[in-house]
C-alpha cells in the first residue's frame, strides 16, 4: 500500500509517494527524486557520505526510513548554493582542495554545514576535527577539510571571537 | 530487509498495543534497528514508530532534584546542554565520545539504552548465534574475540553492551521508567541489561509491548560533578566502539573520597558496575594505593572469553586512570575528544 509523505526538500514542499516502508531517505533522494549529490558509501552508517540536514540537523540519510520524517525539512548538497553564488562552505572546500575524487564531498560539505550551525567546536582545529570524525575521506583530504571547515565558520560567523576554545582545554587531566 | 508493515504511534497505550504484537519493533530514530535489518539480523513483520509520541523527548528537573530524561531525547541535545552536562559530566562526555555527530543527532535515548550487541557474529546471518537464533551455537567461540566479554560471559554468549551512555548512567544509579499493558513500572538501569546465562536471546527484562519511556537520574546523581570523568579506548582516535571503557565519579569531602562510583563498558554484556572497589574507595584518600586497589577489585572475577586476555590488564588501567582523572576534577570544558585517554598530550592528538 503506498502512503504519501510531505516532505520539503531544499525549500519546495512536495507530496512523495512511499510504496515501500523500507525506502530510506537516502534511497528516495537518490533514486526517487533524482537528487544524487548524497551518496551511498556503506549504507550502514559507518562513512557519513549519505550526511544531509533534517530540520536543520545533520543526519546520516541511510539509517533513517523516509516514511519516518513525513513533514520534514530536508537540506542536501542540491539545495546549497544560490544560483551560481557558491555556499561558503563549498567555496571554502575549492579553495583549500578539501577533495580528491569528490566522493566524499557531498556529505562533508553538509556535515560541515551542519557542525557550523551546531556551533560547539569554535575555532579549535582539534574540535573540528572530532566533529567531523563521521565523514571519512579514503583519498585523505583531511587536512584540507579542516581548513576549509575552520575558514567557512570564520567567514560565516560574525563575531569569530566569541566561539575561541577556552584556556581550559589545553590543561584537563593533566594532574593524573 | 524484509518487507513490515508500518505503524505511527500517536500515544503510548497506542505504542504499547501495537507494539506487544508478534514480530513487533518499536522504532525510534533506527540507527541501530535499520542497520541490523539491512543485514537480516533482525527481521521485525511490523515497525512501531515512536518518534511522534508526545511528551517524551524533554529533559525535565524535579523539585527533588531528580532528572528525568524522555526517551526520545537525542543524544546529542542531551550532552549539549550546559545544565545537564554541569551536573553529570561523565555522561555527557560518555554520549559524545560514542558514534559520530551524525548519529548523535538522529539517536534517542531509549534507542541507545536499547542498542543491541555488536557482536559481529550477531550481524553475520551465515554464523551460528544463540542470540539471533537460541540453540544454534556460537560462533564467536574461537573466532575473532577481541571485543568480546571479559565479565559475566557465559558458554552460550560472550557478547558485550555497546552503549557508552550506559556506563555513567548505571554508576549513577539510574532508573528506567517502563510502560507495558499491565501499567507502568521503573526499574533499575542496572537490572534492565540481563547477563546471557544459558539464555542470551533475553537480553533485557523488558517484555513484548514494554516501551521504555524515560530514564531517571535520582537526586544524589548530581553530587558527583566535581569529580567525574568517562574514559573510553579505542582501536581508532574517534568514531568507534569501546574496547574498555570507565566511568568513575567521586564526592570528596575534606581530601578524602565520601563516596565512589564506577562502572565499566566493553567488557559484559551489560554496563558493569564494580560495586566492590566502590567500597573499597570509600572513606579512603584518593591516591594511587587506593585506585590501583579499586582497578583489582573491579576485575577481579573478569577472565577472557577468547583472545582478549588483555582487556583485563587494559581495563585496571583504565579504572586507575578515570579514577585519577576524577579525583583532580572534572574539567571546565569537555575535552577536545572526549573520552580519550589521550586527550591532553599534544603528540597523541587527531591526525
Ligand atoms: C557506525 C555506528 C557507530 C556507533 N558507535 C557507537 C558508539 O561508539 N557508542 C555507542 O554507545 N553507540 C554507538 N552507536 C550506536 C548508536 O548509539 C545507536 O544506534 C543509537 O543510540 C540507537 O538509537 P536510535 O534512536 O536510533 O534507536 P533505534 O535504532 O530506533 O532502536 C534501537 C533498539 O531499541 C529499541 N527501542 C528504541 N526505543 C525504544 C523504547 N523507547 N522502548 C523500548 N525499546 C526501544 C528498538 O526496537 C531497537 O531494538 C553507533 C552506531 C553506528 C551505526
Ligand atoms: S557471542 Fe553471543 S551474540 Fe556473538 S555469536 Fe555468540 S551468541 Fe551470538
Ligand atoms: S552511506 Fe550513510 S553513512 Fe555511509
Ligand atoms: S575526496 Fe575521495 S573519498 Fe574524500
Amino acid at each position: 500500500m503506498s502512503v504519501d509523505i510531505v516532505l520539503t526538500v531544499n525549500g519546495t514542499r512536495r507530496t512523495i509517494p512511499i510504496p515501500d516502508p523500507r525506502i530510506t531517505l537516502l534511497d528516495l533522494l537518490r533514486e526517487g527524486l533524482h537528487l544524487t549529490g548524497a551518496k551511498k558509501g556503506c549504507d550502514r552508517g559507518q562513512c557519513g557520505a549519505c550526511t544531509v540536514l533534517v530540520d536543520g540537523r545533520r543526519i546520516n540519510a541511510c539509517l533513517a526510513l523516509a516514511i519516518s520524517l513525513d513533514g520534514a525539512e530536508v537540506l542536501t548538497i542540491e539545495g546549497l548554493a544560490e544560483g551560481d553564488r557558491l555556499h561558503p562552505v563549498q567555496a571554502a572546500f575549492i579553495a583549500h582542495d578539501g577533495f580528491q575524487c569528490g566522493f566524499c564531498t557531498p556529505g562533508q560539505i553538509m556535515s560541515a554545514v551542519g557542525l557550523i550551525r551546531e556551533a560547539q567546536a569554535g575555532q579549535d582545529p582539534e574540535r573540528i576535527r572530532e566533529a567531523m570524525s563521521g565523514n571519512l575521506c579514503r583519498c585523505g583530504a583531511y587536512a584540507g577539510i579542516t581548513e576549509a571547515v575552520l575558514e567557512a565558520q570564520a567567514a560565516m560567523s560574525p563575531q569569530p571571537a566569541d566561539m575561541s576554545p577556552q584556556p581550559a582545554d589545553q590543561s584537563q587531566g593533566e594532574a593524573a | 530487509m524484509i518487507p513490515f508493515e508500518y505503524v505511527r504511534a500517536t500515544d503510548v497505550a497506542g505504542a504499547v498495543a501495537a507494539g506487544a504484537a508478534p514480530g513487533a519493533a518499536y522504532l525510534a530514530s533506527g540507527t541501530n534497528l535499520l542497520d541490523l535489518m539491512k543485514g537480516g539480523a533482525v527481521r521485525p513483520t511490523r515497525l512501531v514508530d515512536i518518534t511522534r509520541l508526545p511528551g517524551l523527548a524533554a529533559v525535565e528537573r524535579r523539585e527533588d532534584g531528580s532528572l528525568r530524561i524522555g526517551a526520545l531525547v537525542r543524544n546529542s541535545d542531551l550532552a549539549h546542554d550546559p545544565a545537564f552536562a554541569r551536573a553529570y559530566p561523565a555522561v555527557a562526555e560518555a554520549l559524545l565520545s560514542g558514534a559520530s555527530a551524525q548519529l548523535r543527532n538522529a539517536a534517542t535515548a531509549a534507542g541507545n539504552v536499547m542498542q543491541r550487541t555488536r557482536c559481529p557474529y550477531f550481524t553475520d546471518t551465515g554464523s551460528a548465534c544463540n542470540k539471533r537464533r537460541p540453540g544454534s551455537g556460537c560462533d564467536a567461540r574461537g573466532g575473532e574475540t577481541r571485543l568480546h566479554a571479559i565479565l559475566g560471559w557465559s558458554e552460550a554468549c560472550i557478547a558485550t553492551h555497546p552503549s557508552d551512555f550506559c556506563v555513567p548512567l548505571v554508576a549513577l544509579d539510574a532508573e528506567v521508567e517502563i510502560a507495558g499493558p499491565a501499567g507502568t513500572r521503573t526499574v533499575p538501569l542496572d537490572s534492565v541489561h540481563r547477563l546471557p546465562g544459558d539464555a542470551p536471546e533475553r537480553e533485557t527484562v523488558l517484555e513484548p509491548g514494554e516501551l521504555m519511556t524515560a530514564l531517571v537520574l535520582p537526586p544524589e546523581a548530581a553530587a558527583f560533578a566535581g569529580h567525574s570523568r568517562y574514559l573510553k579506548v579505542r582501536d581508532r582516535t574517534s568514531y568507534a566502539f569501546a574496547v574498555v571503557s570507565a566511568a568513575a565519579a567521586l564526592r570528596c569531602e575534606n581530601g578524602r573520597i565520601a563516596e565512589a562510583r564506577l562502572a565499566l563498558g566493553g567488557v559484559a554484556l551489560k554496563p558493569w558496575r564494580a560495586r566492590e572497589a566502590e567500597r573499597l574507595l570509600a572513606h579512603r584518600a584518593p591516591d594511587e594505593a587506593a585506585f590501583r586497589a579499586a582497578a583489582e577489585a573491579a576485575l577481579a572475577g573478569a577472565k577472557p572469553s577468547g583472545d582478549n586476555a588483555f582487556k583485563i590488564e587494559l581495563a585496571r588501567r583504565l579504572v586507575v586512570r578515570a579514577l585519577s582523572h576524577a579525583a583532580s576534577g572534572t574539567p571546565e570544558r569537555l575535552p577536545a575528544l572526549p573520552g580519550s585517554v589521550f586527550a591532553p598530550a599534544p603528540e597523541a592528538a587527531h591526525v
